[in-house]
């Protein structure tokens, strides 16, 4: 007993003491500098418009309104793009279930948009792995322009022209994939359909 | 060529970060903390009082394992009613109920082995309070846990006559103050800057756009203090994510540049400590020789892994689909893939995440490619040994390292010797333990799943890929990984419960015989190298190291595989 004793007073000075510094200064701390240095990324990057929060620029939104431009599929449930409970695709590619699924896909693309019989870029109708996720390729921009132009009556450039400011290129020329933000770029269709 | 731009720009960081800090961690382990940490040695000081412990008091290998396997129980217990009495605890703002008995036994199992399988869904499961006292503390003490142990191994090589290995409550302890909590605050707030998020408000509600579902008009935006925890997840190979998609999810790793830190962090410290073990045992190019070794097979997977998934999806050639490379998209195989990673990003991080025994996923590997999804299970399959886990990576390598100089030296009938220490009997059944128990865990468990009901029912995607899913599993956690294949179904309790006992036997029936060989090596003498020595820091020996590695891992698992990714990418 004397002996399991001597061995029981580090374990628990241990646990306790670094339960303390890791489980609660350490999280703490990084709070607090993060608040103070980085207040809007800590918070969630939030989308704030005359008080109202549209949303945050790193969490993607449902579109399947022609008018705008519609972002990866979404796979959340019990509704697509559910950011309180995150879930990705995990069919494999093996799997019919997936291939109904990018069919009916397409399908709804083209519907939206029947004179466009280009080939849809892939990221546009396979799920993302988080079922949030805010970005498409230029590819998958560039495919909906014309849809969304001719639908809310405006030029093409004037829309290609808005993409182009909503894209992110690879960053330092390297690293990730050039993209553009769904939601900030339909946020800036509907800013300039206000303004005219 | 971006491909090869990126993955370069990774592996040349990784070197040139690994090898200052694993110089500075050798330093720190022999008792000589750098100046600019010293602040932290009243700390220390602090808790070796506290707890009544002479930090110049050294332990015999039986009294290593012994406190390690109880502070480790004692961890593992914290967690577990953590999570079990969550609902009545502070720090609760979402209002999450009690984690049920098998989920939380599982998860306590995961976290305090370093495995981190996720069976739980971060944001729908898990308090804030679960997340920061239990699951991130852990991460801590499991990872200073598996560096402990790798240092007791190198004491044993390098002292002679003495049957002391050092002190576990100063190495961990030391592990813990100097080198994960620094990296880790510093990590953390990078990530911030990045867009992770870092509060203790709950969830914000924000109003949609272009509401498609007539039951959702407003979004819920999950946040929490995530980056503190994801910083160390990385760093201490851990890998369980504050999000149910771990960091895929943009409020987890928001920007290519997130991401290179992370993919950085998962890898640095299991390849600092090749460095740390060269100046600890007196020779900085055996510790050069094994990290080649694992820089070596790492690209040759990666390379497999990239060119797989840029192959795209066959069955969707017949479609509208267009899933070719170009400047303006990714192509290839993008389900369960994020657009600001693509093809390259996912691909370098499901080879790091599971060579490394972290199992953090920024894509679902469940979704790859049979091929490419081959990739991430043989790593693990290998017995993570290829960078590996902090600590537990480098030792199982050494454990591959005697077993690679035995076979030698039967080939020539010489005396196997490693770093001067003669190699009998002994050590060699204990590094076969080491190198067989993975295997035999991982085999007869997917074998007990495919033969029960209760298992059966586990699989969500039809043929040999359901079979693939199971095998993704036990390799997982039967090598302390935690990286999922994702879409293995956790409801019935067969998968928790017979998991937690894989992720303990991986841990800790491999720590114990690495203790065994370290307590035996440091009584032997060291006998100066003779003409008839393998030399084990030459180039011939980093091939032989890795044709061991490679045959170990193919001789066990090639008949698995061939049921699984293998035969369903002849069936595509």
């Amino acid at each position: 007993m004397r002996q399991f004793l001597r061995y029981l007073r580090p374990v628990l000075v241990f646990l306790g003491g670094f339960t303390l510094l890791t489980g609660v200064i350490y999280p703490l701390l990084v709070t607090a500098v993060a608040q103070t240095i980085f207040p809007h990324q800590a918070n969630g990057s939030l989308v704030e418009q005359d008080g109202v929060i549209l949303g945050s620029e790193l969490i993607g939104q449902p579109f399947d309104d022609p008018a705008y431009f519609w972002g990866r599929p979404s796979l959340t449930q019990p509704y697509p793009y559910n950011a309180a409970a995150s879930a990705g695709s995990t069919l494999a590619p093996s799997n019919p279930a997936l291939t109904e699924r990018v069919t009916a896909r397409i399908a709804a693309l083209e519907t939206a948009h029947p004179t466009n019989t280009r080939p849809i870029p892939v990221d546009l109708v396979t799920a993302s792995a988080s079922g949030l996720d805010p970005h498409i390729s230029l590819a998958a921009a560039e495919y909906q322009i014309e849809r969304v132009a001719e639908v809310r009556g405006v030029e093409t450039a004037v829309v290609r022209q808005l993409v182009d400011e909503y894209t992110e290129g690879r960053t330092f020329g390297v690293l990730g994939e050039p993209r553009v933000n769904v939601l900030r770029l339909n946020l800036a269709l509907d800013a300039l359909a206000a303004d005219s | 060529m971006n491909a090869w731009m990126q993955i370069s720009l990774y592996l040349v960081l990784l070197l040139l970060l690994a090898w200052p800090l694993g110089v500075t961690m050798a330093r720190i382990y022999q008792g000589n903390v750098p100046g600019w940490l010293r602040p932290f040695r009243s700390l220390e000081r602090l808790f070796y009082r506290l707890a009544g412990v002479d930090e110049n008091q050294e332990m015999t290998w039986q009294q290593y394992a012994l406190v390690l396997l109880l502070f480790n129980a004692a961890g593992f217990l914290a967690v577990y009613l953590l999570l079990r009495l969550q609902a009545w605890l502070p720090l609760n703002p979402d209002g999450l109920t009690a984690v049920s008995p098998a989920l939380a036994l599982n998860t306590a199992v995961s976290f305090a082995s370093n495995t981190n399988w996720q069976f739980y869904g971060g944001e729908t499961t898990l308090s804030y309070l679960s997340q920061m006292l239990g699951l991130a503390v852990q991460n801590f003490l499991s990872a200073a846990s598996g560096m402990a142990v790798l240092v007791a191994l190198m004491r044993g090589l390098s002292r002679q006559r003495t049957d002391k290995l050092g002190s576990f409550w100063v190495d961990m302890t030391r592990s813990v103050l100097y080198i994960l909590l620094p990296l880790a605050i510093l990590l953390a707030v990078f990530l911030v800057s990045q867009g992770v998020v870092q509060t203790f408000a709950g969830a914000e509600t924000a109003v949609l756009l272009d509401p498609t579902d007539a039951a959702a008009t407003t979004q819920t935006i999950a946040r929490g203090p995530a980056a503190s925890q994801v910083a160390i997840k990385q760093l201490g190979t851990n890998g369980g994510g504050f999000f149910n998609v771990n960091s895929a999810h943009p409020l987890e790793n928001p920007t290519p540049l997130s991401n290179l830190i992370q993919m950085l962090a998962i890898l640095l410290i299991p390849a600092a400590l090749c460095f740390t073990f060269g100046d600890m045992v007196g020779s900085r190019r055996q510790g050069v020789t094994l990290l080649a070794v694992m820089v070596i097979v790492f690209v040759a997977f990666l390379g497999t892994a990239v060119y797989a998934e840029q192959q795209g999806n066959p069955r969707l050639d017949a479609l509208a689909v267009d899933q070719t490379i170009s400047a303006a998209q990714p192509g290839g195989n993008m389900e369960g893939k994020e657009a600001r990673f693509g093809i390259v990003n996912s691909a370098l991080w499901a080879t790091a995440t599971t060579a490394a025994s972290n199992g953090s996923v920024n894509s679902m590997h469940d979704a790859y490619t049979p091929l490419g999804g081959l990739v991430p299970m043989l790593l693990m399959q290998l017995g993570e040994v290829i960078f590996g886990g902090v600590g537990s990576g480098l030792y199982g390598l050494l454990a591959f390292a005697i077993v690679a100089v035995f076979v030698a030296g039967l080939m020539v009938g010489r005396t196997p010797e490693y770093l001067g220490k003669k190699i009998e009997v002994y050590e060699m059944k204990m590094a076969t333990l080491i190198i067989l128990i993975p295997p035999l865990v991982v085999l007869l468990g997917t074998a007990l799943a495919v033969s029960t009901s209760a298992g059966q029912s586990g699989a969500t995607n039809p043929g040999p890929h359901g079979f693939s899913q199971i095998l993704y599993a036990f390799s997982s956690q039967g090598n302390n990984n935690g990286s999922a294949f994702a879409g293995l179904n956790g409801s019935h309790p067969f998968y928790p419960l017979s998991g937690a006992l894989a992720m303990l036997i991986a841990r800790y029936w491999l720590m114990i015989p690495v203790l065994a060989i370290a307590g035996s090596l440091a009584r032997k003498q060291i006998v100066p190298a003779s003409a008839g020595t393998l030399p084990t820091d030459s180039l011939l020996f980093v091939g032989w190291l890795i044709a061991i590695v490679l045959l170990v891992g193919a001789l066990a698992f090639l008949p698995a595989l061939a049921l699984g990714p293998i035969v369903e990418q002849l069936l595509l």
